[in-house]
């Protein structure tokens, strides 16, 4: 019997998500976003002129770009963004022990289920709190090790020319509209250096929540695994919920040089009044290997394609995705493979499922340039639908330039059952559980990829989100 | 005093749920607790429509008439209800559950069928998935596979028996087992529905099938042909052996 099925009895599953831990904030920016507030962010966080620079170019870029008109509905948009606060510091300084945590933040990540013994079995969590790491601590042998794993503000002040050599070289300001504005109101986040050479067993964890009302988000996480590294980086997020809209924007830049390996994770269950607009890009040289897993379960709409730029021959890319749309949520994500070198190879694989009024979207590229010979991908999206209003579309854009080059692309749509229902329940299974367990078997070739803990949570999510799916 | 039957079926009457055309018009079936029953019938005849209504089926629905499961009626019950009262109904065309393991479905399905409050121990369970499959002469390796995912017909049916095994009913439901095997799996399948009984002489079984071949390694205590919508004639296993030389002309209703 696999490990997953035997833990997941064993009550590590309590995973709650609606709360409110109740805080003050140390600063809070202005609502709304404008050179002003861009200014504050810079000061307060002591930065260098450069950096306040590369901060103000992308305001006036994002002020330049039109809102997309494609993807989910952002018609309303522009309002919730008037009304947020771009900024909120909710302490001064780092946390460096789990004793000197405070309780309430503490009470959080006791709710967010992130159980004692792997609190302990994972020194190196990086947790996001607010708009800050406010606890962050490595485990001594990375420390021996060289691995640098920091808080992008950190990252910047301990590590300048690393960080300026890096940062903004995967995803330019100009990429996108909401690129350019994490460019401009960026706070916290993660820095991470794997030298050459170093292989981390245990992953690297970053769990954050937003918990201020009406506050945007904007973490940026840059990310350097050098020749032949080899890591695993694992972001999990959840919010409670609140009445008004609110906005998260991340930029997640990978750097995976020649030999490295290297896997990125997310979960997100973002309150379903959030908009997550996510930019994550990864550059992939020669021989290297880089692994999205995303995960998308809240919000209320959802654009975010992990990509793989593979610029290096034999360079490896793959984006595997989940995405859970409730009713009135929009999941729009799939994901991106650039072939620009000889003898790349990538995969998407996708899964999705809507249930109620829910919509999910697969849109994906493969583009390979000219002279990529022997370039191979294969995309593979598959849609379940829970409820005749339930929707899904699929947008896979193939761009080929190289004749020697060898694509493949699968969708499927299927509906749960009746007779599939009927089997399960003539077995004693209610009918919440059978489609449960079908919503299980369906994402499992991704869920298995998961470490355990986070396999075991997404579990129990989903039987969560099957509840009252029936009628 | 005689006991309560197992299974009672009164004047059934039964159509698709959303069609008018009656396919069984007035059955009548009564089984002792214990005993084998077989249900022999054409095409078209209504048998299969008889066992997924036992069961629960939605897509049929019942339209006159009683189903009489230990004295309660259960027509009004859901189909995990009935399972969990003892009722298990091994399918004709067993259906695929991608990404679920055999042993995920049977721990979850034995949950389900404990008390509320009641938890399964899953060393407890292990063991008798593993004493259930050495029953059956099935390699635990079977267990790690994805229910009915790219299963031949004959490791379908199988799972049917494994299944039927771990439950333990005390009425199981046969709709056409036999089916599309040869004759190496329907042995299989045969000796997993005898060890079941003989090792709980209690459970009633009630087989519904075209053929005879499946009654030669199952004796059924009786027989039951079903013609148009109901039974014709009932009888020992002799009028199974019957039906195989003569047919089913002789119950035709004349046009």
């Amino acid at each position: 019997m696999p490990q997953n099925e035997v833990v997941e009895g064993l009550g590590l599953d309590q995973y709650k998500y609606h709360f409110i831990t109740e805080d003050e904030p140390v600063f809070r920016s202005g609502r709304g976003l404008n050179e002003k507030v861009v200014r504050e962010i810079s000061a307060q966080k002591d930065e260098p002129q450069w950096m306040l620079d590369f901060r103000l170019k992308a305001l006036k870029i994002y002020n330049a770009k039109p809102m997309p008109t494609w993807g989910g509905d952002l018609s309303n948009l522009e309002a919730v963004l008037d009304q947020i606060y771009f900024y909120v510091r909710p302490q001064e300084k780092m946390e460096r022990s789990w004793d000197d945590v405070p309780a309430n933040i503490k009470d959080t990540f006791e709710k967010l289920g992130i159980p004692e013994a792997e609190q302990k079995i994972l020194a190196g969590v990086g947790a996001q709190y607010e708009s800050e790491m406010v606890y962050h601590s490595l485990k001594e042998e990375w420390d021996a090790k060289g691995v640098i794993f920091d808080s992008i503000e950190d990252g910047l002040k301990n590590h300048p020319e690393l960080f300026r050599e890096h940062f903004g070289t995967v995803i330019p300001s100009a990429d996108n509209k909401f690129a350019a504005m994490n460019s401009a109101v960026w706070s916290g986040g993660s820095f991470v250096y794997i030298p050459k050479g170093v292989e981390l067993d245990t992953p690297l964890q970053a769990y954050f929540r937003v918990n201020q009302e009406q506050m945007g988000q904007f973490e940026r996480t840059l990310i350097i695994a050098d020749e032949g590294a080899k890591a695993h980086y694992i972001e999990g997020c959840t919010a409670p919920v609140y009445s008004t809209e609110s906005f998260h924007s991340g930029v997640i830049e990978i750097i995976v040089k020649a030999g490295a390996h290297f896997r990125y994770t997310t979960i997100q269950n973002w309150s379903n009044n959030m908009y997550n607009l996510v930019t994550q890009r990864a550059l992939v040289h020669e021989h290297a290997t880089m692994e999205w897993l995303d995960g998308n379960l809240g919000s209320k709409l959802t654009m975010k394609y992990p990509s793989c730029f593979l610029v290096g021959e034999g360079a490896h890319g793959s984006v595997l995705s989940i995405a859970y749309s409730g009713d009135g949520q929009h999941q729009d994500t799939g994901g991106k493979v650039v072939h620009a070198a000889p003898n790349t190879s990538s995969q998407i694989i996708s899964k999705s499922i809507s249930k109620g009024t829910g919509r999910s979207t697969y849109r994906g590229l493969c583009k390979v340039y000219e002279g990529s010979v022997n370039s191979r991908s294969n995309v593979e999206c598959d849609a379940l639908l829970i409820h005749p209003t339930s929707r899904t579309d699929t947008y896979p854009y193939i761009e080929i330039e190289e004749k020697q080059a060898n694509v493949g692309h699968e969708a499927t749509v299927s509906k749960v059952g009746d007779e599939q229902l009927f089997y399960l329940m003539s077995r004693g299974m209610s009918e919440e559980e059978a489609m449960a367990m079908i919503v299980r078997g369906f994402i499992e070739p991704i869920a298995k990829l998961l470490p355990l803990e986070y396999a075991v949570e997404l579990n129990r999510l989903i039987e969560l989100e099957m509840e009252g799916s029936v009628g | 005093m005689s006991e309560i039957p197992i299974l009672e079926v009164k004047n059934l009457h039964a159509k698709v749920a959303d069609e008018d055309t009656e396919i069984l018009r007035g059955v009548d079936l009564t089984l002792a607790k214990g005993e084998i029953h077989a249900i022999m019938g054409p095409n078209g005849s209504g048998k299969s429509t008889l066992a997924k209504i036992v069961a629960g089926h939605p897509a049929y629905e019942p339209t006159e008439g009683q189903v009489r499961y230990l004295g309660q009626d259960v027509l009004e019950l859901d189909p995990d209800e009935r399972a969990r009262l003892g009722i298990f109904l091994a399918f004709q065309y067993p259906v695929e559950i991608p990404g679920v393991s055999i042993a995920n479905f049977m721990r979850t399905a034995m949950q389900a069928h404990l008390d509320e409050g009641e938890e399964l121990d899953l060393f407890d369970f292990q063991d008798q998935l593993l004493e259930r499959m050495e029953l059956l002469d099935m390699d635990p390796s079977f267990a790690e596979r994805h229910v009915n995912d790219g299963f031949s017909g004959g490791e379908k049916k199988r799972n049917e028996i494994l299944q039927m095994a771990v439950l333990r009913p005390k009425l199981a439901v046969m709709d056409e087992t036999d089916s599309g095997l040869d004759i190496d799996a329907l042995q299989v399948v045969a000796n997993g529905v005898k060890k079941l009984h003989a090792e709980d002489p209690e459970m009633t079984v009630l087989i519904i099938t075209h053929y005879q071949r499946l009654l030669n390694y199952i004796q059924p205590d009786h027989v039951h042909v079903m013609v148009g919508g109901r039974i014709v004639r009932s009888g020992g296993p002799e009028l199974a052996e019957e039906l195989e030389t003569e047919g089913y002309e002789q119950f035709r209703a004349p046009a």
